[in-house]
């Protein structure tokens, strides 16, 4: 009642190819054209350049790929270096290498050599579509934050690529936002505070969040569900709010301005993070080993540290790197509850972008980067870990 | 089954109690020893976080500065009433020089002065004139005073009067003065207690003048036992003298000093505000005023809180929408690819979640800028001609059209098509959506991944076509994620202050700055509390929605 065709990976006809490679063609060509002050002719020269080399590559068929493919990238090197210099070279090298892959991609349907064979053209190009509009989405995400690392080695105080940058011309690059850093004692200040505030809020919030959390996954606890509404407010209420009322109530009594008054608000905020961790981990924790460990004569205070505590080990120090996080970057309550005393790093960030200083934030920023790529790594290591004790496999 | 354990009686545990009894004890201690292990964060919490917001909560309805400030004046003013369009009389204006005296002197009529100044301009100026210039009256009698006799003028004569002991540190009344001189002895406390608090011996310093004027009352009056004790002499002489002393009157003393007084708009906002509690904070951030006549909409150009909680609500929206719209192919992608490949693309989504939200932003500030990355990009690839192109082509056809006024035509790419994405709603959307997009990819990616690939399958083993397979099964299923990571999104966004405040410009902010601005500029602390309360209603209504969707225990980081 349906006729399904069946498409096999095979050579595709000339027509074909030299269209789709044309088309790829003559967007890169817009890039090469503008960069040289002509987009127009730019996209046309691409167009029918990469069509023709698209057919002749079909033509010669798929014995003369290796040659071809390295003639390819060594055209485009010496185009892109005659054109843009030593920047141009490497562009070129990428373009070339890509167009070589993409004409026998295309040319010999190898993009359907992983798809299941009865599907449509259309199925195909809206598969691969859709996952050219994830990578735009993944390149939305990722791009703001890398796009600021190279920025940061500016030798200019510009919030934008020189040209000496792009033609990547070390006279564009230069330590010096990082010296600023590393001098300015604005900045080492701040840099102290932070280092001050957020491991006591952190160690604050983690031996509360801990007790509460093994109290709150015991079965029998009355007004559960209270208890956690309260506790997880922190983190629902918005800082303008929390940052409000702490103003008003630590001026009461005398806690606004003082170094004990951010840390105490700065614990505050971190508790739910290490709640919801702490919980998490617990839900997988296996009671009848606190039971064994109670009917072999432990005391209570002894089972939690040897029995218990080695286990939800995991969950309790990705939540303090959470509560860690928190207050490292917290910046609302900390310019209420705060005084000038107790100016953070992001506070004067915030300072920073608000008048329009210097590119020192990027370097800052860089350097917060790399911060939370550690963080990270670490959480993912942590997580692992503890599936493997639970004896799950890590995915 | 029943008879037998009838008859052998409740079971026993070991030390003899019944096993029921036993269990039960047992049970107790567990869960205080649960409630022991929550209860230092309960507090901590309660003392830290819960306090402030219910501080917060306190300070949008109280007023107490009106009452505390101007006791009597609030007390004289009962009977009066604005309906009747004449300003008080003298007794109240009798009053409000006797508390003016002492607010001037504490320092505290321009801190009431501006309070009433938010809700009737002119206020402010108004106090402050009077605070100048309310010595003179009061000096009205202190001259009369000492014109009858220099003693007048001496410290040490009138702590003599009031003061059990005139040389002590500390002022405690002497026994009687209260009966003879009530009110001028009730002045001489405040002014005592008020020099101490300064640091100072009351009998040392310069009495107020205010005293004088009381003491002039109370002579006067003749209320109140005759005279008796130190410096007996010279204070029958005063009373000898007063029916003889030149009148004032407080009322054309203060209409002279401005004639604010004579307005009765004044008096009616003071009346209006003299309760300890008042709706009046409340009523402004709805854009609504309480005037002597009653609660009343704001004037026209004065009604900005409603289009800031309309724009607050509809950035907020849209950042929702375009967070779900972006969120959703990602998630679905890294549900359906296979673990490892997921795992690395992962790291993706997490690397924006962990990093500093200043960071963020500063990209996105780098990126928009007029001079910026991206318009670095649009003017290198010789697209602006075109953006100006564009904008020149849409002001004609709105104009023609007629849905955009000609003096307001829009204005995005003036610069040689470099566009302006910055300082308006467009910078802080797309800050905002790249900011909470990881908070709508990870409930999103959770939900999907317990979606069985096997129903698409056979949805369209069954005929359905790509469309209907994935619109009638797969889309059903994954809605709860959706319904999690929007609300999650959208009660993060509606109290974001940062990234508005740092790319919003004017248009592009949010009530949370103006909250901000109350708070650290205009000093309108009230005003501030109560947009935070209004705030925090909405944000916990949504806590609830999300509580009963979601449940609060289900919340997943990372």
């Amino acid at each position: 009642m349906n006729d399904v065709t069946l498409t096999h990976p095979g050579q595709k006809p000339i027509w074909f190819a030299a269209g789709v490679v044309g088309l790829a063609g003559a967007f890169a060509g817009l890039f090469v054209g503008a960069a040289n002050g002509n987009g127009l002719a730019g996209l046309l020269i691409g167009a029918v350049a990469m069509a023709v080399i698209a057919a002749v590559a079909v033509l010669l068929g798929r014995k003369l790929e290796l040659p071809l493919r390295l003639a390819i990238a060594a055209a485009a090197v010496v185009l892109g270096y005659l054109l843009g210099g030593i920047p141009g070279l490497i562009i070129g090298a990428a373009f070339g290498a890509f167009f070589g892959w993409f004409i026998y991609w295309i040319g010999w349907g190898r993009y359907r050599a992983k798809l299941v064979p009865y599907l449509t053209p259309a199925q195909v190009f809206w598969h691969y579509g859709f996952r050219v509009l994830c990578g735009c989405i993944f390149f939305f995400l990722v791009a703001p934050i890398v796009v600021v690392m190279p920025l940061s080695f500016n030798a200019e105080d510009f919030f934008t690529f020189t040209p000496e940058m792009l033609a990547l011309d070390p006279a564009g690059y230069s330590l010096k936002h990082y010296r600023d850093f590393f001098t300015n004692s604005d900045w080492q200040q701040a840099l102290m505070n932070s280092v001050k505030i957020a491991p006591l809020a952190t160690l604050l919030s983690v031996t509360f969040g801990t007790l509460a959390a093994i109290g709150l996954s015991s079965e029998h606890v009355p007004f559960r569900r209270a208890m956690m509404a309260v506790l997880i407010s922190p983190m629902i209420v918005p800082l303008i709010i929390s940052a409000a009322g702490m103003y008003f109530f630590y001026s009461r009594i005398g806690l606004q301005g003082t170094y004990f008054g951010v840390v105490l608000a700065h614990a505050a905020l971190g508790i739910p993070f290490v709640i919801i961790t702490v919980t998490a981990t617990l839900v997988g924790f296996d009671r009848s080993l606190t039971r064994a460990a109670a009917n072999m004569g432990a005391d209570p205070v002894r089972t939690f540290f040897k029995v218990q505590m080695p286990l939800i080990l995991p969950g309790v120090i990705s939540g303090a790197l959470f509560a860690f996080i928190t207050s490292f970057d917290e910046v609302v309550v900390v310019l209420f509850v705060g005084s000038a005393g107790q100016k953070t790093l992001p506070w004067q960030m915030f300072i920073g972008l608000r008048e329009q200083i210097s590119p020192t934030i990027l370097a800052v920023a860089t350097i917060l980067v790399a911060l939370s790529i550690a963080l990270l790594t670490t959480l993912e290591l942590l997580r692992r870990r503890s599936e493997r004790l639970r004896g799950m496999s890590p995915g | 089954m029943s008879e037998a354990t009838d008859t052998s009686g409740p079971v026993l545990a070991a030390d003899g109690t019944p096993l029921k009894r036993s269990l039960a004890r047992a049970l107790r201690r567990q869960k205080l020893r649960a409630l022991g292990l929550v209860a230092p964060l309960l507090l901590f919490v309660l003392v830290t976080f819960i306090a402030p917001i219910a501080d917060m909560l306190f300070r949008s309805v109280e007023n107490d500065i009106v009452a505390d400030t101007l006791p009597r004046t609030v007390v004289a003013l009962k009977d009066w009433r604005y309906d009747g369009g004449e300003i008080p009389d003298e007794p109240v204006f009798a009053a409000l020089y006797a508390d003016l005296a002492v607010a001037v002197e504490k320092k505290e009529h321009t801190r009431l002065g501006s309070r009433l100044n938010y809700e009737t301009t002119g206020t402010s100026s108004l106090f402050r004139k009077t605070g100048r210039r309310v010595d003179d009256i009061g000096e009205h009698f202190q001259d009369q005073l000492e014109g009858l006799d220099d003693a007048w003028k001496n410290p040490e004569t009138i702590a003599a009067i009031f003061a059990a002991d005139p040389t002590a540190e500390r002022y405690r009344p002497r026994d009687g003065v209260a009966a003879m001189l009530p009110r001028a002895s009730a002045a001489y406390a405040k002014f005592a207690a008020f020099t101490e608090s300064e640091g100072d011996v009351a009998a040392e310093e310069k009495p107020w003048e205010l005293i004088y004027a009381e003491l002039y009352a109370d002579l006067t009056a003749g209320q109140g036992a005759p005279y008796e004790g130190p410096e007996a002499a010279l204070v029958r002489a005063a009373v000898a003298a007063v029916p003889g002393f030149e009148p004032l009157s407080f009322k054309e003393a203060f209409i002279e000093v401005d004639d604010g007084w004579e307005s009765v708009e004044i008096w009616g906002t003071i009346k209006a505000y003299s309760p300890r509690y008042t709706p009046g904070y409340f009523l402004n951030a709805v854009d609504m005023q309480l005037t002597p006549e009653g609660i009343e909409r704001q004037d026209e150009g004065q009604r900005i809180y409603g289009l800031l909680f309309k724009r607050t609500l509809f950035m907020s929206l849209a950042i929702t929408i375009s967070c779900i719209l972006l969120a959703y192919p990602v998630a679905w992608i890294l549900a359906n690819l296979p673990m490892r490949t997921a795992n690395l693309l992962m790291i993706l989504v997490l690397l924006p979640f962990w990093t500093s939200l200043l960071v963020r932003t500063s990209a996105w500030k780098v990126l928009l800028q007029q001079q910026g990355v991206i318009n670095d990009i649009i003017v290198w690839l010789g697209l602006g001609k075109f953006m100006v192109w564009v904008e020149n082509a849409w002001n004609w056809f709105g104009t023609t059209v007629g849905f955009i006024d000609p003096a307001m035509l829009v204005d995005f790419a003036s610069n040689e098509g470099r566009l302006t994405m910055i300082n308006n709603q467009f910078g802080t959307i797309v800050a905002m959506t790249h900011i909470l997009l990881p908070f709508m990819i990870l409930p999103m990616y959770s939900v999907m991944q317990t979606i069985p690939p096997t129903y698409m399958r056979a949805a369209k083993s069954l005929g359905a076509t790509n469309w209907t397979a994935f619109w009638r099964v797969y889309f059903p299923q994954s809605v709860p994620g959706i319904g999690a990571g929007s609300i999650l999104v959208f009660i993060l966004a509606i109290g974001y202050y940062i990234t508005p405040e740092l790319v919003g410009g004017t248009t592009g902010t949010f009530i949370s700055n103006r909250i901000a601005y109350h708070i650290s500029s205009s000093l309108n602390w009230g005003l501030a509390a109560a947009l935070g309360a209004i705030l925090l209603a909405a944000v916990l209504l949504l806590y609830w929605a999300y509580d009963k969707i979601v449940g609060i225990d289900n919340v997943k980081l990372g």
